[in-house]
């Protein structure tokens, strides 16, 4: 595409047109396939791609490009997630709007224990964005499909007038195949051992301090990465894995609800145990937040039979994802937080928030403090949380 | 930033527990009076850590849930007025009026804007869109963000800006203290001073707590260290039968304050007679508002006539009243606590806030709904 006549995406771009096809063959395509040295200055997709028309990926598999679908040849067990990004600001610190959304939907295949395969890849584009960010952004979408070998085959770009979208929205679904079945919240008995694979928040604290109106300049860069390589490293490595998920909006508390809920066993975490940044906690303190409730964008968390504790453990911190990964609790039976984990906090003993009332709650989080007071883990909520995700 | 890890150390926080377990020998009952504190005891269980040593009562001292819903009335009023930007901070933009909220206006079309420092109104201000429009911002806060609010003023004459405007609703922090003491009716040994207020003001404006009062004061920061350091100060004060203002917090807090900082005050406010807090009622001489020579700076006088019928409604009590349940007014007296509340947890949940004391982040029943202990 001609960079001096369009450095802003028009709406014609949209349109379905000449305009449209310039888009996507300069940009898009030339961004993801790299067939004119990636350098998004492509005149015309025409003749592109009636010279060839298809794009091979990492494995060798050729996928036909620009008809009206993708024809794939499909393994026997799959797995298949969407996922939309609308983060603001678009690029920050360790990533951008467009790695976020490879890697999220990446993620979200591996954690089912799918190898991600496919990807399809919509984008809605603000009437005015910047085709310098447009081409960054794609080459974001790239660089971090390469990294697992998954390949986009698929795709829509629409164009909505100034004022109907922030910038940009990405949209991607992924196929993977299923190479270790059976992964399931339902899994989770008491007994089970919580390891998370990293620090907490970075991604949250990492979008949030770079927010307008907040801008504060702290060292935090986010956790954005795709896991397939790690989370394939664990179950390859002969461990019982119970569930495995990937923090993000919501963060560890998040999960660990939700995990709680579902398997209806409450979870004991405690929170000097729990790897968190300095950067990340200073930045929460500033502001009331709990790391534990600010987003990730490349942390796993585990929940692995006792005996594979261990193992796992050890597997995670020798991949390079991973170095940071502990063992922060273990699932439980209902009240029985502590009975499981050594030197656990003591229980019933609070005046507020109406500990008995509480003890009825079935699926809880319970976080033992630093100074071992047991308090509930609760989803993030009541607050003006920015779009992070 | 790792530097307020050092004022959370587990073994220096068990020793002052031990030290405050046996030096205090019958249970003490201590009002933080500042938000920021409430929250800290929460988030780190002090409570639950020292139970049947401490009962700590949660006061007056975070600015939003102190609003009383007629003044919240008057900005949404503001707020529709052709060509006005509202500017609020986040927290009181949740927080509900008689029927709306600034933030359920906005979703009406509203212009409020959401700011994260009064800086913030300067850049709407000189928005080149925004040269025919009035932005008036709802400034609240006690003695620590008033100097800000004034710095904003200076800010704004100094750069001869026409379109800004000042809803007043600073208060200050000794007028309620005052008010529950003067009531008789408390279980109140002492009190841990506001740390961020005191910078500001210095240790002089809780002179009367011991003189007049004969109760405990000391001013301490927010981290766990601090405020136990706090409270076995008043234990300590409690055993030998001496009140007096004492500060915990020597690393931010110097006895006269920040003279700059109230001499900035003092230039751009006067104290009202009287303003009226949620669940007190009137307190004489405990808000603040512009000098008579700013006044073409002040939201409530550039605006009267459109907040004079909303004002004789509040005065003739059709509206502004608050919800009878909720027993936030009782919670800032020290009177109870939010889970003797019976909505807390059920009916007024942060998601669905019935009282101030709810919404915003600082208030009692958002930090016990957030960290409820076991
Ligand atoms: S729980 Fe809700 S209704 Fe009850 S006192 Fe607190 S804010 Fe008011």
């Amino acid at each position: 595409m001609n960079k001096k006549k369009y450095e802003r995406i028009l709406l014609s771009h949209g349109g379905g047109g000449k305009e449209t096809s310039e888009l996507i063959g300069g940009i898009i395509f030339n961004g993801l396939y790299g067939r004119n040295g990636g350098s998004g200055d492509l005149h015309g997709l025409h003749n592109r791609h009636n010279d060839s028309g298809f794009a091979v990926n990492t494995s060798g598999q050729k996928i036909k490009l620009l008809d009206d679908a993708a024809v794939l040849k499909s393994p026997q067990n799959i797995a298949f997630t969407t996922d939309s990004f609308t983060v603001s600001p678009i690029f920050f610190k360790g990533g951008d709007i467009g790695k976020l959304s490879v890697a999220g939907t990446v993620n979200d295949l591996s954690v089912m224990g799918a190898k991600p395969l496919f990807l399809s890849l919509g984008l809605i584009i603000e009437e005015g964005f910047s085709s310098e960010d447009l081409i960054k952004i794609i080459k974001g979408i790239s660089q971090e499909a390469d990294k697992t070998g998954v390949m986009v085959v698929t795709g829509d770009t629409k164009v909505v007038p100034a004022g109907k979208a922030d910038g940009i929205f990405i949209n991607t679904s992924g196929i993977g195949e299923v190479l270790y079945d059976g992964l399931s919240v339902y899994n989770i008995t008491p007994g089970d051992i919580i390891i998370v694979s990293g620090n907490v928040g970075d991604h949250g604290a990492a979008v949030m301090s770079q927010r307008e109106g907040m801008e504060m300049d702290v060292e935090i860069e986010s956790d954005c990465a795709s896991l397939w390589d790690m989370i394939n490293a664990v179950l390859g490595g002969g461990i019982t894995v119970s569930a495995i998920r990937d923090a993000t909006r919501g963060g560890l508390a998040a999960v660990l609800n939700e995990w709680a809920m579902a398997a209806g066993v409450d979870i004991y975490v405690e929170e000097d145990k729990i790897p968190v940044n300095g950067s990340v906690r200073g930045f929460c303190e500033l502001l009331g937040f709990e790391p534990y409730q600010l987003a990730c964008e490349g942390r796993a968390v585990f929940a692995v039979k006792p005996e594979f504790a261990e193992k796992a453990l050890n597997i995670l911190k020798s991949h390079p994802l991973g170095k940071n990964a502990r063992i922060i609790g273990t699932a439980c039976g209902n009240n029985n937080f502590g009975a499981e984990t050594e030197g656990a906090g003591q229980a019933g003993g609070g005046r507020n928030g109406n500990g008995q009332e509480l003890k009825k709650l079935k699926g809880k989080v319970i976080l033992k403090g630093i100074y071992g007071v047991n308090r509930l883990l609760d989803y993030p909520s009541g607050e003006l949380l920015p779009r992070i995700c | 930033m790792e530097l307020y890890s050092d004022f959370k150390r587990k073994d220096d926080i068990s020793r002052l527990a031990s030290i405050i377990g046996s030096e205090v020998k019958k249970p003490v009952n201590i009002m933080e009076i500042c938000g920021g504190h409430t929250h800290s005891i929460m988030k780190y269980g002090l409570n639950t850590l020292l139970k049947d040593k401490i009962n700590f009562l949660h006061g007056p001292g975070c600015p939003v849930c102190v609003m009383p819903l007629k003044r919240i009335d008057e900005a949404i009023e503001i707020a529709d007025s052709p060509g006005v930007i509202l500017a609020a901070y986040g927290d009181m933009m949740r927080v509900p009026g008689t029927d709306s909220s600034l933030i359920k206006e906005r979703a009406k079309g509203k212009d409020v804007r959401m700011i994260y420092s009064p800086l913030d109104i300067i850049k709407i201000a000189e928005d080149k869109n925004n040269k025919d429009k009035k932005i008036v911002f709802f400034a609240i806060g006690f003695e620590t963000t008033t100097p800000m609010t004034a710095a904003l003023l200076e800010e704004v004459i100094a750069r001869r800006i026409n379109n800004v405007l000042f809803h007043v609703n600073h208060v200050l922090v000794p007028p309620p203290i005052n008010a529950i003491l003067d009531s008789g009716d408390n279980l109140i040994d002492g009190f841990i001073c506001p740390g961020h207020v005191s910078v500001m003001t210095g240790s002089g404006i809780y002179a009367d707590i011991p003189l007049k009062y004969k109760k405990a004061a000391v001013i301490a920061g927010f981290e766990p260290y601090d405020i136990l350091s706090g409270a076995l100060l008043i234990a300590r004060q409690i055993n030998e039968g001496r009140p007096a203002v004492e500060i915990a917090y020597k690393r931010a807090v110097k006895e006269g304050g920040n003279k700059k900082a109230q001499t900035l005050v003092d230039k751009y406010f006067t104290i009202r007679d009287e303003f009226e807090w949620r669940g007190f009622g009137n307190i004489p001489k405990s808000g603040l508002k512009l000098r008579d020579e700013f006044k073409n700076f002040d939201a409530e006088y550039v605006f009267k006539d459109k907040l004079k019928e909303l004002r004789l409604k509040s005065e003739s009590g059709q509206r502004g009243k608050e919800n009878a349940a909720c027993k936030c007014g009782e919670i800032l007296k020290g009177k109870c606590k939010p889970d003797d509340c019976p909505l807390f947890g059920k009916a007024c949940n942060p998601e669905n806030p019935v009282g101030a004391c709810m919404v915003s982040f600082e208030g009692a029943c958002a930090a016990y709904y957030k960290y409820r202990n076991f």
